[in-house]
Protein backbone atom coordinates (compact mmCIF):
# COMPACT_ATOMS: atom_id res chain seq x y z
CA UNK A 1 0.00 0.00 0.00
CA UNK A 2 1.02 3.55 -1.06
CA UNK A 3 2.03 5.45 1.79
CA UNK A 4 0.75 9.13 1.57
CA UNK A 5 1.31 12.11 3.98
CA UNK A 6 -0.59 14.77 4.29
CA UNK A 7 0.42 18.23 5.89
CA UNK A 8 -2.50 19.66 8.22
CA UNK A 9 -2.26 23.33 9.74
CA UNK A 10 -4.28 23.74 13.48
CA UNK A 11 -6.58 26.55 13.70
CA UNK A 12 -7.93 27.11 17.04
CA UNK A 13 -6.73 24.19 18.43
CA UNK A 14 -8.18 21.68 16.06
CA UNK A 15 -6.82 20.78 12.17
CA UNK A 16 -8.14 23.06 9.52
CA UNK A 17 -10.87 21.90 7.49
CA UNK A 18 -8.55 22.21 4.46
CA UNK A 19 -6.59 19.13 5.80
CA UNK A 20 -9.25 17.37 6.75
CA UNK A 21 -10.12 17.76 3.06
CA UNK A 22 -7.40 16.37 2.03
CA UNK A 23 -7.45 13.22 4.70
CA UNK A 24 -10.58 12.48 2.53
CA UNK A 25 -8.93 12.14 -0.67
CA UNK A 26 -5.41 10.82 0.99
CA UNK A 27 -6.91 7.79 2.47
CA UNK A 28 -8.25 6.38 -0.44
CA UNK A 29 -4.67 6.21 -2.28
CA UNK A 30 -3.19 4.97 0.65
CA UNK A 31 -1.94 4.47 3.82
CA UNK A 32 -1.79 7.84 5.55
CA UNK A 33 0.38 9.94 7.97
CA UNK A 34 -0.69 13.31 9.07
CA UNK A 35 1.66 16.19 9.10
CA UNK A 36 0.76 17.87 11.90
CA UNK A 37 1.78 21.68 12.58
CA UNK A 38 0.52 22.89 15.64
CA UNK A 39 0.36 22.96 19.58
CA UNK A 40 -1.19 20.01 19.22
CA UNK A 41 -3.92 17.77 22.11
CA UNK A 42 -5.65 14.47 22.23
CA UNK A 43 -8.72 15.72 20.46
CA UNK A 44 -7.14 16.85 17.92
CA UNK A 45 -5.15 13.79 16.91
CA UNK A 46 -8.30 11.54 17.60
CA UNK A 47 -10.02 14.07 14.84
CA UNK A 48 -7.36 13.04 12.75
CA UNK A 49 -7.47 9.41 13.38
CA UNK A 50 -11.51 9.57 12.32
CA UNK A 51 -10.46 11.08 9.22
CA UNK A 52 -8.49 8.47 7.73
CA UNK A 53 -4.46 9.07 9.65
CA UNK A 54 -3.21 5.87 10.77
CA UNK A 55 0.07 7.93 12.51
CA UNK A 56 0.40 11.38 13.13
CA UNK A 57 3.89 13.47 12.82
CA UNK A 58 3.12 16.56 15.49
CA UNK A 59 5.62 19.31 14.50
CA UNK A 60 5.31 22.77 16.52
CA UNK A 61 7.29 26.04 15.58
CA UNK A 62 6.25 27.93 18.10
CA UNK A 63 7.51 31.13 17.49
CA UNK A 64 9.45 30.53 14.40
CA UNK A 65 8.33 30.82 10.90
CA UNK A 66 7.63 27.37 10.29
CA UNK A 67 8.71 26.65 6.46
CA UNK A 68 12.57 26.98 6.84
CA UNK A 69 12.92 24.37 9.97
CA UNK A 70 9.83 21.70 9.26
CA UNK A 71 10.93 21.52 4.93
CA UNK A 72 14.43 20.18 6.81
CA UNK A 73 13.03 18.24 9.45
CA UNK A 74 10.73 16.61 6.36
CA UNK A 75 13.61 16.62 4.12
CA UNK A 76 15.42 14.47 6.64
CA UNK A 77 12.37 12.28 7.67
CA UNK A 78 11.15 11.55 4.05
CA UNK A 79 14.82 10.21 2.97
CA UNK A 80 14.38 7.43 6.16
CA UNK A 81 10.74 6.59 5.50
CA UNK A 82 9.91 7.07 1.63
CA UNK A 83 6.58 8.28 1.51
CA UNK A 84 5.59 8.35 -2.42
CA UNK A 85 3.15 10.70 -2.14
CA UNK A 86 2.76 14.33 -0.26
CA UNK A 87 -0.40 16.47 0.16
CA UNK A 88 -0.30 20.08 0.87
CA UNK A 89 -3.28 22.71 0.54
CA UNK A 90 -3.28 25.83 -1.54
CA UNK A 91 -2.81 27.52 1.22
CA UNK A 92 -0.31 29.95 3.01
CA UNK A 93 1.72 28.10 5.13
CA UNK A 94 1.33 24.74 2.77
CA UNK A 95 2.82 26.68 -0.15
CA UNK A 96 5.45 27.82 1.73
CA UNK A 97 6.47 24.36 3.12
CA UNK A 98 6.21 22.74 -0.18
CA UNK A 99 8.01 24.94 -2.03
CA UNK A 100 10.73 25.18 0.64
CA UNK A 101 10.64 21.63 1.01
CA UNK A 102 10.73 20.78 -2.55
CA UNK A 103 13.59 23.15 -3.35
CA UNK A 104 15.79 20.62 -0.38
CA UNK A 105 14.69 17.54 -2.21
CA UNK A 106 15.35 18.64 -6.02
CA UNK A 107 11.77 17.66 -6.85
CA UNK A 108 9.34 19.79 -8.50
CA UNK A 109 5.33 20.75 -6.78
CA UNK A 110 2.29 20.08 -8.49
CA UNK A 111 0.31 22.86 -7.65
CA UNK A 112 -3.42 23.70 -7.84
CA UNK A 113 -4.48 20.84 -8.32
CA UNK A 114 -8.05 19.37 -8.34
CA UNK A 115 -7.49 15.61 -8.03
CA UNK A 116 -4.67 13.42 -7.94
CA UNK A 117 -3.96 9.70 -8.86
CA UNK A 118 -0.61 7.33 -8.13
CA UNK A 119 0.10 5.59 -11.81
CA UNK A 120 1.93 2.91 -12.35
CA UNK A 121 4.75 5.69 -13.80
CA UNK A 122 4.40 8.65 -11.05
CA UNK A 123 1.60 10.55 -10.44
CA UNK A 124 -1.27 12.18 -12.30
CA UNK A 125 -2.97 15.18 -11.14
CA UNK A 126 -5.71 17.77 -12.63
CA UNK A 127 -5.95 21.33 -13.29
CA UNK A 128 -8.77 23.41 -13.36
CA UNK A 129 -7.27 25.96 -15.99
CA UNK A 130 -8.78 28.91 -18.28
CA UNK A 131 -11.43 29.63 -15.08
CA UNK A 132 -12.15 26.28 -15.05
CA UNK A 133 -13.61 25.75 -18.71
CA UNK A 134 -10.94 23.33 -19.37
CA UNK A 135 -9.42 20.47 -17.16
CA UNK A 136 -5.33 19.45 -17.99
CA UNK A 137 -3.83 16.59 -16.67
CA UNK A 138 -0.49 16.35 -15.67
CA UNK A 139 1.99 13.49 -14.38
CA UNK A 140 5.56 13.98 -12.91
CA UNK A 141 7.51 10.80 -12.61
CA UNK A 142 10.47 11.66 -10.11
CA UNK A 143 9.43 11.07 -6.66
CA UNK A 144 8.40 11.81 -4.11
CA UNK A 145 5.74 13.71 -5.38
CA UNK A 146 4.16 16.39 -3.91
CA UNK A 147 1.08 17.80 -5.01
CA UNK A 148 -0.71 21.18 -4.07
CA UNK A 149 -4.53 20.97 -3.91
CA UNK A 150 -6.98 23.44 -4.30
CA UNK A 151 -9.53 24.27 -1.42
CA UNK A 152 -12.86 22.58 -1.65
CA UNK A 153 -11.84 19.65 -3.94
CA UNK A 154 -12.97 17.26 -1.96
CA UNK A 155 -15.22 17.30 1.07
CA UNK A 156 -14.46 16.67 4.46
CA UNK A 157 -15.96 13.63 6.11
CA UNK A 158 -15.13 11.37 9.15
CA UNK A 159 -13.98 7.55 8.45
CA UNK A 160 -14.92 6.64 11.45
CA UNK A 161 -11.50 4.71 12.29
CA UNK A 162 -9.46 4.99 15.72
CA UNK A 163 -6.85 6.36 17.50
CA UNK A 164 -2.97 7.20 15.98
CA UNK A 165 -0.03 6.53 16.36
CA UNK A 166 1.52 9.94 16.93
CA UNK A 167 5.17 10.47 16.60
CA UNK A 168 6.86 14.03 17.49
CA UNK A 169 8.96 15.53 14.46
CA UNK A 170 11.85 17.63 16.09
CA UNK A 171 12.37 20.61 14.53
CA UNK A 172 16.16 21.35 13.75
CA UNK A 173 17.78 25.25 14.16
CA UNK A 174 18.34 26.28 10.35
CA UNK A 175 21.22 29.18 10.86
CA UNK A 176 20.62 32.09 8.64
CA UNK A 177 17.13 31.21 7.34
CA UNK A 178 15.40 31.07 10.64
CA UNK A 179 12.90 34.16 10.82
CA UNK A 180 10.79 34.81 13.92
CA UNK A 181 7.13 35.64 14.32
CA UNK A 182 7.29 38.56 16.78
CA UNK A 183 3.51 39.33 17.21
CA UNK A 184 0.16 37.75 15.39
CA UNK A 185 -2.62 39.82 15.24
CA UNK A 186 -6.19 38.40 14.66
CA UNK A 187 -9.04 40.51 12.76
CA UNK A 188 -12.24 40.92 13.95
CA UNK A 189 -14.99 39.29 11.84
CA UNK A 190 -18.59 39.76 12.27
CA UNK A 191 -21.03 37.59 10.71
CA UNK A 192 -21.17 34.02 8.26
CA UNK A 193 -17.17 33.44 7.45
CA UNK A 194 -16.90 33.69 3.39
CA UNK A 195 -15.31 29.78 3.20
CA UNK A 196 -18.04 28.29 4.94
CA UNK A 197 -20.88 30.50 4.44
CA UNK A 198 -24.51 29.39 2.88
CA UNK A 199 -24.97 32.39 0.72
CA UNK A 200 -22.37 34.81 -0.36
CA UNK A 201 -22.53 38.47 -1.84
CA UNK A 202 -20.04 39.62 -3.81
CA UNK A 203 -18.87 42.74 -4.95
CA UNK A 204 -16.80 43.57 -8.21
CA UNK A 205 -15.55 46.62 -9.82
CA UNK A 206 -18.75 47.65 -11.52
CA UNK A 207 -19.94 49.60 -7.82
CA UNK A 208 -17.85 52.12 -9.08
CA UNK A 209 -16.31 53.34 -5.28
CA UNK A 210 -15.29 51.56 -2.14
CA UNK A 211 -18.70 53.72 -1.32
CA UNK A 212 -20.44 51.01 -3.32
CA UNK A 213 -19.21 47.92 -1.36
CA UNK A 214 -21.90 49.31 1.41
CA UNK A 215 -24.61 48.03 -1.15
CA UNK A 216 -23.06 44.59 -1.12
CA UNK A 217 -22.72 44.35 2.90
CA UNK A 218 -26.54 45.57 3.19
CA UNK A 219 -27.98 43.03 0.70
CA UNK A 220 -25.47 40.44 2.31
CA UNK A 221 -26.77 41.47 6.17
CA UNK A 222 -30.47 40.92 4.96
CA UNK A 223 -29.54 37.27 3.52
CA UNK A 224 -27.45 36.46 6.58
CA UNK A 225 -25.25 35.98 4.19
CA UNK A 226 -20.90 36.51 3.84
CA UNK A 227 -19.47 39.39 1.60
CA UNK A 228 -16.61 38.62 -0.97
CA UNK A 229 -14.72 40.54 -3.99
CA UNK A 230 -12.59 40.46 -7.12
CA UNK A 231 -9.22 40.95 -6.46
CA UNK A 232 -9.45 44.51 -8.83
CA UNK A 233 -11.55 45.76 -6.06
CA UNK A 234 -9.16 44.47 -3.06
CA UNK A 235 -6.35 45.29 -5.28
CA UNK A 236 -7.90 48.98 -5.29
CA UNK A 237 -8.02 48.87 -1.36
CA UNK A 238 -11.74 49.17 -1.46
CA UNK A 239 -11.83 46.08 0.75
CA UNK A 240 -9.31 44.10 3.17
CA UNK A 241 -7.55 41.06 0.80
CA UNK A 242 -9.25 38.36 3.24
CA UNK A 243 -12.34 39.43 1.08
CA UNK A 244 -10.58 37.98 -1.98
CA UNK A 245 -12.53 35.56 -3.81
CA UNK A 246 -10.72 33.46 -6.85
CA UNK A 247 -7.82 31.72 -7.96
CA UNK A 248 -5.35 34.03 -5.63
CA UNK A 249 -8.41 34.08 -2.96
CA UNK A 250 -10.52 32.14 -1.22
CA UNK A 251 -12.73 29.02 -3.26
CA UNK A 252 -16.26 29.41 -2.23
CA UNK A 253 -18.83 26.88 -2.42
CA UNK A 254 -22.25 28.47 -1.31
CA UNK A 255 -25.77 27.34 -1.76
CA UNK A 256 -25.86 30.84 -3.69
CA UNK A 257 -23.83 33.04 -5.02
CA UNK A 258 -24.55 36.33 -5.63
CA UNK A 259 -21.93 38.75 -7.96
CA UNK A 260 -22.51 42.45 -8.17
CA UNK A 261 -20.64 44.59 -10.67
CA UNK A 262 -18.49 41.86 -11.47
CA UNK A 263 -17.32 40.91 -14.91
CA UNK A 264 -16.54 37.60 -14.35
CA UNK A 265 -12.59 37.04 -15.26
CA UNK A 266 -10.73 33.71 -15.01
CA UNK A 267 -8.88 34.30 -11.96
CA UNK A 268 -12.60 35.06 -10.02
CA UNK A 269 -14.51 32.34 -12.13
CA UNK A 270 -12.35 29.34 -10.46
CA UNK A 271 -12.93 30.52 -7.16
CA UNK A 272 -16.99 30.19 -7.14
CA UNK A 273 -18.16 28.65 -10.22
CA UNK A 274 -19.27 25.69 -8.00
CA UNK A 275 -21.69 27.01 -6.06
CA UNK A 276 -25.07 25.94 -6.28
CA UNK A 277 -26.98 28.79 -7.44
CA UNK A 278 -25.69 32.20 -9.20
CA UNK A 279 -26.75 35.50 -9.61
CA UNK A 280 -25.08 38.30 -11.34
CA UNK A 281 -26.22 41.41 -11.95
CA UNK A 282 -23.52 43.34 -14.36
CA UNK A 283 -24.54 46.45 -17.32
CA UNK A 284 -22.12 44.80 -19.64
CA UNK A 285 -24.30 41.87 -21.49
CA UNK A 286 -21.17 40.54 -22.56
CA UNK A 287 -19.57 40.11 -19.08
CA UNK A 288 -18.30 36.28 -19.01
CA UNK A 289 -19.86 36.14 -15.63
CA UNK A 290 -23.45 35.42 -17.43
CA UNK A 291 -21.80 32.59 -19.05
CA UNK A 292 -21.61 30.74 -15.91
CA UNK A 293 -24.83 32.34 -13.94
CA UNK A 294 -28.25 30.35 -13.48
CA UNK A 295 -30.11 34.06 -13.34
CA UNK A 296 -28.64 37.18 -15.11
CA UNK A 297 -29.81 40.59 -14.47
CA UNK A 298 -28.28 43.07 -16.78
CA UNK A 299 -29.03 46.58 -15.18
CA UNK A 300 -27.38 48.81 -13.14
CA UNK A 301 -26.25 47.62 -10.02
CA UNK A 302 -26.21 50.72 -8.44
CA UNK A 303 -30.31 51.05 -9.48
CA UNK A 304 -31.38 46.74 -8.96
CA UNK A 305 -29.24 46.29 -5.45
CA UNK A 306 -31.09 49.26 -3.50
CA UNK A 307 -34.60 48.02 -4.72
CA UNK A 308 -33.62 44.48 -3.89
CA UNK A 309 -32.44 45.23 -0.38
CA UNK A 310 -35.53 47.56 -0.19
CA UNK A 311 -38.15 44.76 -0.94
CA UNK A 312 -36.00 42.44 1.42
CA UNK A 313 -35.95 44.99 4.45
CA UNK A 314 -39.66 45.22 3.89
CA UNK A 315 -40.46 41.42 4.10
CA UNK B 1 21.55 47.60 -0.14
CA UNK B 2 21.24 45.68 -3.15
CA UNK B 3 17.31 45.15 -3.98
CA UNK B 4 16.95 42.22 -6.85
CA UNK B 5 13.19 42.13 -7.77
CA UNK B 6 11.98 38.97 -9.98
CA UNK B 7 9.30 39.97 -12.87
CA UNK B 8 7.88 38.12 -15.25
CA UNK B 9 6.28 39.27 -18.59
CA UNK B 10 3.10 37.13 -19.05
CA UNK B 11 0.60 37.51 -22.06
CA UNK B 12 -2.21 40.47 -21.28
CA UNK B 13 -4.84 38.53 -19.38
CA UNK B 14 -7.62 40.86 -21.43
CA UNK B 15 -7.04 39.01 -24.26
CA UNK B 16 -7.68 34.42 -24.04
CA UNK B 17 -5.07 32.89 -23.53
CA UNK B 18 -4.14 30.13 -25.82
CA UNK B 19 -1.89 26.15 -25.50
CA UNK B 20 0.43 25.18 -27.76
CA UNK B 21 -0.26 22.34 -30.11
CA UNK B 22 1.40 18.96 -28.53
CA UNK B 23 3.11 20.86 -25.61
CA UNK B 24 0.20 22.55 -24.01
CA UNK B 25 2.59 25.14 -22.83
CA UNK B 26 1.00 28.52 -22.92
CA UNK B 27 1.10 30.74 -25.96
CA UNK B 28 3.73 33.52 -25.37
CA UNK B 29 3.36 36.33 -28.22
CA UNK B 30 6.37 38.76 -28.88
CA UNK B 31 4.36 41.37 -27.21
CA UNK B 32 4.04 40.44 -23.43
CA UNK B 33 3.66 42.76 -20.57
CA UNK B 34 4.79 42.84 -16.99
CA UNK B 35 2.71 40.71 -14.37
CA UNK B 36 0.52 43.55 -12.42
CA UNK B 37 1.43 41.64 -9.25
CA UNK B 38 4.78 42.30 -10.07
CA UNK B 39 4.28 46.11 -10.21
CA UNK B 40 4.22 46.18 -6.33
CA UNK B 41 7.26 44.46 -5.64
CA UNK B 42 8.98 46.89 -7.93
CA UNK B 43 7.39 49.74 -6.19
CA UNK B 44 8.46 48.21 -2.60
CA UNK B 45 11.88 47.51 -4.55
CA UNK B 46 12.44 51.17 -5.46
CA UNK B 47 11.11 52.43 -2.13
CA UNK B 48 13.25 50.84 -0.32
CA UNK B 49 16.29 50.97 -2.31
CA UNK B 50 16.03 54.76 -2.56
CA UNK B 51 15.32 54.96 1.52
CA UNK B 52 19.08 52.55 1.94
CA UNK B 53 20.92 54.41 -0.55
CA UNK B 54 20.88 51.12 -2.92
CA UNK B 55 20.40 49.64 -6.60
CA UNK B 56 17.23 47.91 -7.93
CA UNK B 57 18.00 44.78 -10.17
CA UNK B 58 15.33 43.43 -12.10
CA UNK B 59 15.90 39.33 -12.80
CA UNK B 60 13.42 37.76 -15.44
CA UNK B 61 13.72 34.55 -17.12
CA UNK B 62 11.04 33.73 -20.12
CA UNK B 63 10.85 34.82 -23.60
CA UNK B 64 11.89 38.03 -23.91
CA UNK B 65 10.12 38.73 -26.79
CA UNK B 66 10.23 42.65 -26.90
CA UNK B 67 10.85 43.25 -23.74
CA UNK B 68 8.30 45.86 -22.93
CA UNK B 69 6.94 44.71 -20.04
CA UNK B 70 10.66 44.81 -18.56
CA UNK B 71 10.50 47.97 -19.81
CA UNK B 72 7.73 48.83 -17.95
CA UNK B 73 9.55 48.33 -15.03
CA UNK B 74 12.65 49.80 -15.69
CA UNK B 75 10.43 52.82 -16.89
CA UNK B 76 9.16 52.62 -12.99
CA UNK B 77 12.77 53.41 -11.95
CA UNK B 78 14.82 50.06 -11.42
CA UNK B 79 18.05 50.66 -12.18
CA UNK B 80 19.12 47.66 -15.16
CA UNK B 81 17.55 44.29 -15.68
CA UNK B 82 18.83 40.78 -16.66
CA UNK B 83 16.77 38.48 -18.61
CA UNK B 84 17.37 34.83 -18.63
CA UNK B 85 16.40 33.19 -21.98
CA UNK B 86 16.92 29.69 -23.61
CA UNK B 87 15.10 27.45 -25.68
CA UNK B 88 15.84 24.93 -22.75
CA UNK B 89 14.03 26.42 -20.31
CA UNK B 90 10.53 26.36 -22.36
CA UNK B 91 8.05 24.43 -20.80
CA UNK B 92 9.76 24.65 -17.48
CA UNK B 93 8.92 23.55 -14.05
CA UNK B 94 9.03 25.65 -10.50
CA UNK B 95 11.70 24.29 -9.47
CA UNK B 96 13.86 24.77 -12.44
CA UNK B 97 12.44 28.15 -12.97
CA UNK B 98 14.11 28.85 -9.21
CA UNK B 99 16.95 27.62 -9.64
CA UNK B 100 17.46 29.59 -13.06
CA UNK B 101 16.47 32.91 -10.86
CA UNK B 102 18.64 31.80 -8.08
CA UNK B 103 22.10 31.36 -9.85
CA UNK B 104 21.08 34.85 -11.79
CA UNK B 105 20.28 36.28 -8.61
CA UNK B 106 23.51 34.86 -6.78
CA UNK B 107 26.00 36.16 -10.00
CA UNK B 108 24.33 39.61 -9.15
CA UNK B 109 24.59 39.79 -5.59
CA UNK B 110 21.76 41.03 -3.14
CA UNK B 111 20.92 41.91 0.26
CA UNK B 112 17.05 41.72 -0.39
CA UNK B 113 14.83 39.82 -3.30
CA UNK B 114 11.60 40.69 -3.65
CA UNK B 115 9.42 38.90 -6.09
CA UNK B 116 5.34 38.78 -6.14
CA UNK B 117 3.35 36.02 -4.76
CA UNK B 118 2.67 34.28 -7.72
CA UNK B 119 2.25 34.71 -10.75
CA UNK B 120 -0.94 35.45 -12.42
CA UNK B 121 -0.45 32.92 -15.91
CA UNK B 122 1.17 30.24 -13.55
CA UNK B 123 0.19 30.70 -9.96
CA UNK B 124 2.00 27.62 -8.63
CA UNK B 125 3.10 30.47 -5.20
CA UNK B 126 6.02 28.60 -4.71
CA UNK B 127 8.93 30.65 -6.54
CA UNK B 128 9.47 32.71 -3.49
CA UNK B 129 10.35 29.50 -0.92
CA UNK B 130 12.36 27.42 -3.50
CA UNK B 131 14.34 31.02 -4.76
CA UNK B 132 15.00 31.36 -0.69
CA UNK B 133 16.16 27.69 0.03
CA UNK B 134 18.65 27.86 -3.25
CA UNK B 135 20.49 30.56 -2.29
CA UNK B 136 20.31 29.18 1.76
CA UNK B 137 18.43 32.80 2.94
CA UNK B 138 14.60 33.06 5.06
CA UNK B 139 11.79 33.32 3.39
CA UNK B 140 8.99 36.19 4.40
CA UNK B 141 6.02 35.73 2.36
CA UNK B 142 2.85 37.37 1.59
CA UNK B 143 4.00 40.51 2.94
CA UNK B 144 1.40 43.64 3.69
CA UNK B 145 4.25 45.53 5.04
CA UNK B 146 8.22 45.61 4.48
CA UNK B 147 10.41 47.26 7.17
CA UNK B 148 14.19 47.60 6.52
CA UNK B 149 16.40 47.68 10.04
CA UNK B 150 19.93 47.61 10.57
CA UNK B 151 20.21 44.55 8.79
CA UNK B 152 17.12 42.99 9.57
CA UNK B 153 13.55 42.75 7.55
CA UNK B 154 10.62 43.01 9.56
CA UNK B 155 6.79 42.12 7.89
CA UNK B 156 3.65 41.67 8.36
CA UNK B 157 2.91 38.19 6.94
CA UNK B 158 -0.44 37.97 5.93
CA UNK B 159 -2.43 35.40 7.73
CA UNK B 160 -6.31 33.68 7.27
CA UNK B 161 -7.96 35.64 9.76
CA UNK B 162 -4.99 38.38 10.24
CA UNK B 163 -1.50 39.00 10.06
CA UNK B 164 1.59 38.28 12.11
CA UNK B 165 5.01 40.45 12.17
CA UNK B 166 7.58 38.34 11.16
CA UNK B 167 11.13 39.44 11.17
CA UNK B 168 14.84 38.19 10.09
CA UNK B 169 18.32 38.99 9.06
CA UNK B 170 19.33 40.18 5.80
CA UNK B 171 20.00 39.50 3.65
CA UNK B 172 16.15 37.53 2.72
CA UNK B 173 13.72 36.68 0.20
CA UNK B 174 10.33 38.50 0.91
CA UNK B 175 7.33 38.09 -1.82
CA UNK B 176 4.96 40.56 -1.66
CA UNK B 177 0.98 41.12 -1.58
CA UNK B 178 -1.27 43.57 -3.97
CA UNK B 179 -1.55 46.65 -1.84
CA UNK B 180 1.60 46.49 0.02
CA UNK B 181 2.36 49.74 -1.80
CA UNK B 182 0.46 51.50 -4.55
CA UNK B 183 3.06 51.56 -7.69
CA UNK B 184 3.61 54.41 -9.34
CA UNK B 185 3.04 55.11 -13.32
CA UNK B 186 5.78 55.42 -15.81
CA UNK B 187 6.89 59.15 -15.91
CA UNK B 188 7.26 60.21 -19.96
CA UNK B 189 10.95 61.04 -18.32
CA UNK B 190 11.16 57.35 -17.11
CA UNK B 191 9.92 56.07 -19.90
CA UNK B 192 12.39 57.75 -22.29
CA UNK B 193 15.26 56.84 -19.62
CA UNK B 194 14.51 52.88 -19.44
CA UNK B 195 15.33 52.94 -23.22
CA UNK B 196 19.03 53.18 -22.08
CA UNK B 197 19.23 51.34 -18.97
CA UNK B 198 21.62 47.96 -19.55
CA UNK B 199 19.31 44.89 -20.01
CA UNK B 200 21.63 41.48 -19.71
CA UNK B 201 20.43 39.27 -21.91
CA UNK B 202 21.78 35.27 -20.13
CA UNK B 203 21.66 31.68 -21.29
CA UNK B 204 21.63 28.80 -19.33
CA UNK B 205 25.63 27.89 -20.06
CA UNK B 206 26.34 31.90 -18.99
CA UNK B 207 24.92 30.67 -15.52
CA UNK B 208 25.84 27.21 -15.56
CA UNK B 209 22.75 25.45 -14.59
CA UNK B 210 21.75 22.48 -15.85
CA UNK B 211 17.70 21.55 -15.71
CA UNK B 212 15.33 19.06 -15.89
CA UNK B 213 12.20 19.30 -15.55
CA UNK B 214 10.08 16.22 -14.68
CA UNK B 215 6.83 16.93 -14.91
CA UNK B 216 4.55 17.53 -18.22
CA UNK B 217 0.53 18.40 -19.14
CA UNK B 218 -0.41 14.92 -20.95
CA UNK B 219 -3.90 16.57 -21.66
CA UNK B 220 -6.36 19.13 -22.15
CA UNK B 221 -9.94 18.63 -22.11
CA UNK B 222 -13.08 20.23 -21.74
CA UNK B 223 -15.03 20.49 -17.97
CA UNK B 224 -17.91 19.77 -17.21
CA UNK B 225 -18.89 23.48 -18.59
CA UNK B 226 -22.28 24.91 -16.09
CA UNK B 227 -24.74 26.03 -18.45
CA UNK B 228 -26.07 29.99 -18.94
CA UNK B 229 -29.64 30.26 -17.50
CA UNK B 230 -32.04 32.98 -17.65
CA UNK B 231 -30.50 36.64 -18.68
CA UNK B 232 -33.05 39.16 -18.37
CA UNK B 233 -32.95 43.12 -19.01
CA UNK B 234 -32.93 44.88 -16.19
CA UNK B 235 -36.65 47.32 -16.54
CA UNK B 236 -36.72 48.20 -13.09
CA UNK B 237 -38.47 45.55 -12.38
CA UNK B 238 -35.33 43.08 -12.61
CA UNK B 239 -35.01 42.87 -8.85
CA UNK B 240 -38.45 40.62 -8.72
CA UNK B 241 -37.06 37.76 -10.12
CA UNK B 242 -34.14 37.89 -7.80
CA UNK B 243 -36.77 37.62 -4.78
CA UNK B 244 -38.41 34.73 -6.29
CA UNK B 245 -35.08 32.62 -7.33
CA UNK B 246 -34.06 33.58 -3.65
CA UNK B 247 -37.84 31.94 -2.55
CA UNK B 248 -37.51 28.99 -4.46
CA UNK B 249 -33.80 28.15 -2.78
CA UNK B 250 -35.40 29.24 0.61
CA UNK B 251 -32.60 31.79 1.45
CA UNK B 252 -35.43 33.94 2.18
Amino acid sequence: MASVWVFIEEINERPSVLGLELLAKARTVGDVTAVYLGTGSDEAFAVLGEHGASSVLHADSGDRLPSGPLAAALADRMAAESPELVLFGQAYTDRDVAGRLAARLGVGVLANASDVRLTDEGVETDHEIFGGSQTATASASNGPFLVLIRPKSFAAEAAGKGAPSVDTLDLPDVGVSEAKIVESHVEEREGPQLGDAGVVVAGGRGLGSAEGYELVEKLAKQLSAATGATRAIVDAGWVPYAKQVGQTGKTVKPDVYIAVGISGAMQHLVGMKDAGTIIAINKDPDAPIFSVADLGIVGDVNKVLPQLIEALESR
Amino acid sequence: MKVVVCVKQIPDPATPYTLEEGTHWLTRPDDQILDDTDRYGVEMGLQLAQANEGTLTLVSMGPAGNAQGIRQALAMGADKAIIIEDDALRGSDALTTSKVLAAAIEREGFDLVIAGTESTDGYSGVIPQMLAEHLDAPALTYAKRVEIGDGTVTIDRQTDDGYDVVATDLPAVVSVTAGVVEPRYPTFKGIMDAKKKPVEHLTLDDLGVETSSDQKVTSISDAAERAAGQKIEDDGEAFQAIVSLLEERKVI
